[in-house]
């Protein structure tokens, strides 16, 4: 007979208590604020799901949620073929490869709320060397403090910026593991460039690119530090995202319950966007 | 379909080569006829592939030209060459059906719906697919893949060659030897000029019609299988072909005779040429046991199942003999008789004698 022990519980225990400790018990503080209302001393009044409804229904929220979904949407529309189309341009051997990858990296290395703090300076209307160059040497009437347009603007390009070498990388690597018979075969076969795309690198490229989405997704969707410190969320509530609205809730206002429901909300967003794009993009593959 | 005639042919990969030891190829001259099965063959780096991405325009040669049908294509792109090639490992377009996938060379060519489903059809028959025509290629087996692969280089009815690149090397064992039979099938329905890159003999020998046997970018030796069993013109030919291939002993020559370890040896017929290292070459399946002949002792005698491989010492030269039956104990003291019509003299690792008429 088979015997069994149970000590392999005791492996998996530490990992167990780091993720209740990390994830698990602040994430039930947040549910535990979500549905009462407080008015310090800690006395705690039992609300319901009051907050959720409130958030929902508010017009700040929604208008939040929305530049939110502008905000992804027009980064991965830029991003993802930006991406692709730089990586198809890199050189797959030789000298230059290193030099490359190194130049890909480097915005991706420079922490975040330095970029921030970069692109503020970069695009200041009168001492930016951008900023100037916009408005004094091209006569482009461009202030990202002051006109929401110039702000997305700003705030889109440097995302861009920051975030299309992870793209270009990802793929890159999905197009150098695609065997040099592959293209010969093309040759032969009398493939266009266009047919070698897309009927080679572009299903090679499939698995790392759908990973290359998700990730730039989630990042961009919980983008907090960038837009920030670049424009605060300015001007007015322009380019207020998400995670912007929901630290003046929490920490401006100090209304914890309604924070802690939009928190909820925001991570079922996430959450569920994520899967829906995983979802549909493996699809093919399960057939 | 067409006749291959490679002329003069050299190429190096490097830009200014020096000696000719800086090239992958140096100096072929063959001439494939229309319709046969050929096969290169020769150890990896001997530049087999070298020739086959030369011949598809996959590469352009240092010198020399290629002829198809007396017609020079030496700087042709491969697809207006008309060459199909099959890869070492299957080249598939994974988003692409099975029949798709066949028709795609045609589609790139512009060839009406109707011709293209025709031809497809008679292919599919052909390669035993026609039932997996709407699945999609991604998830077949190695095999399978590889059957497509071809399939797609013999859609096309203007091909002037197929080639293949050591096709089968990632074919399980016991499917390899079905698809060689497919291969062979498949040359006699569409008789296409086939031409069969490979470091197997068994491949290259039960494939081809002729083979051409390849040695550091050289071409040592072409003939039908037999020839090159029965007659190595080179002991490179001799070693590389035969298992266990033939015994290289150093000897010095006299007229017909060759002394080996002291010992007189008759050959086929008489030497030519002086100088140079000299080798007596003589199949193990040649070398035979008697009451008389070179003293030998034995050392070692493997079963390998139709027959028994013995090696044995000769003063200080070891050799092998074949024999299927009277199998000499290890340690024993035999002798050895050599066929005369099959021992000859290499000089330099040239054939040195003539054979008797």
């Amino acid at each position: 007979m088979r015997t069994e022990n149970q000590k392999a519980w005791f492996f998996v225990l530490p990992v167990l208590a780091l993720v209740a400790f990390n994830a698990l018990v602040p994430m039930m503080t947040v549910v535990n604020y979500s549905v009462q209302e407080t008015f310090g001393n800690n006395q705690f009044f039992w609300e319901g799901l009051g907050w959720f409804e409130q958030i929902l229904r508010s017009d700040r929220f929604q208008a939040a949620l929305g530049r939110q979904f502008l905000f992804t949407f027009l980064i991965l529309l830029i991003e993802v073929p930006l991406g692709i189309i730089v990586a198809l341009s890199m050189p797959r051997k030789g000298f230059w490869v290193p030099v490359c990858l190194v130049l890909m990296a480097l915005p991706m290395l420079i922490p975040w709320n330095v970029v921030g703090s970069m692109w503020n300076i970069f695009t200041l209307p009168k001492i930016g060397l951008m900023g100037y160059f916009l408005n004094d040497v091209l006569g482009i009437n461009y202030d990202m403090t002051q006109q929401p347009l110039s702000a997305w603007i700003t705030v889109i390009v440097m995302d861009v910026w920051h975030w299309t070498s992870l793209v270009v990388l990802l793929c890159y690597a999905g197009l150098v593991s695609i065997p040099d018979a592959y293209y010969q075969a093309a040759k032969i076969d009398g493939a266009s460039p266009w047919s070698v795309f897309r009927y080679i690198q572009l299903p090679k490229m499939k698995t790392v690119l759908t990973i290359a989405v998700l990730l730039r997704f989630m990042d961009s969707f919980n983008i907090y530090t960038e837009p920030f410190v670049l424009t605060g969320g300015g001007p007015g509530n322009s380019t207020t995202l998400l995670s912007i609205d929901l630290v003046k809730i929490a920490l401006g206002q100090f209304d914890l319950g309604p924070a802690a429901a939009m928190s909820l909300i925001y991570f079922a967003i996430t959450l569920l966007v994520s899967w829906v794009f995983y979802t549909l993009m493996t699809k093919d593959d399960a057939e | 379909m067409a006749q291959i005639k490679l002329s003069n042919l050299r190429h190096s990969y490097m830009p200014a080569p020096k000696g000719p030891e800086d090239y992958a190829l140096k100096e072929i001259d063959v001439t494939w006829r229309d319709g046969g099965a050929y096969a290169l063959l020769g150890p990896s780096g001997c530049g087999k592939s070298t020739l086959l991405n030369i011949i598809s325009g996959l590469l352009t040669p240092s010198e020399g030209q290629i002829l198809f049908d007396d017609r020079d294509v030496t700087t042709l792109p491969p697809d207006q060459r008309n060459i199909a090639q099959v890869f070492q490992f299957p080249v598939i377009y994974d988003t692409m059906t099975v029949g798709e996938n066949l028709a795609f060379p045609l589609k790139n060519r512009g060839v009406d719906p109707a011709t293209i489903k025709r031809r497809v059809d008679e292919i599919a028959e052909m390669l035993d697919v026609t039932d997996m025509l709407s699945t999609r290629a991604s998830g077949l087996s190695p095999d399978n893949k590889q059957k497509i692969s071809m399939g797609r280089g013999l859609v096309r009815d203007d091909v002037n060659a197929v080639m293949f690149d050591e096709p089968l090397t990632v074919i399980d064992p016991h499917l390899k030897w079905k698809l060689r039979s497919k291969l062979k099938e498949l040359h006699q329905r569409v008789k296409a000029t086939m031409i069969y890159v490979t470091h197997d003999q068994t491949e290259a020998l039960t494939f081809a019609d002729e083979v051409v046997v390849m040695q550091e970018g050289e071409v040592v030796q072409i003939g039908t299988p037999v020839e090159l069993f029965e007659r190595p013109q080179h002991t490179f030919v001799g070693h590389f072909i035969g298992s266990p291939g033939m015994n290289v002993l150093p000897c010095e020559a006299k007229g017909d005779r060759a002394v080996f370890e002291g010992h007189e040896v008759v050959l086929e017929g008489p030497t030519h040429g002086d100088g140079g290292r000299t080798d007596l070459g003589i199949r193990p399946e040649y070398v035979g046991f008697g009451d008389t002949g070179i003293p030998a002792h034995v050392t070692k005698v493997s079963d390998i199942g139709r027959h028994y491989v013995v090696s044995a010492m000769v003063g200080n030269t070891a050799l092998k003999a074949v024999t299927e039956h009277s199998v000499p104990e290890p340690g024993s003291e035999v002798f050895l008789q050599f066929k005369p019509e099959q021992s000859r003299v290499y000089r330099d690792g040239w054939i040195a004698t003539e054979e008797r008429s």
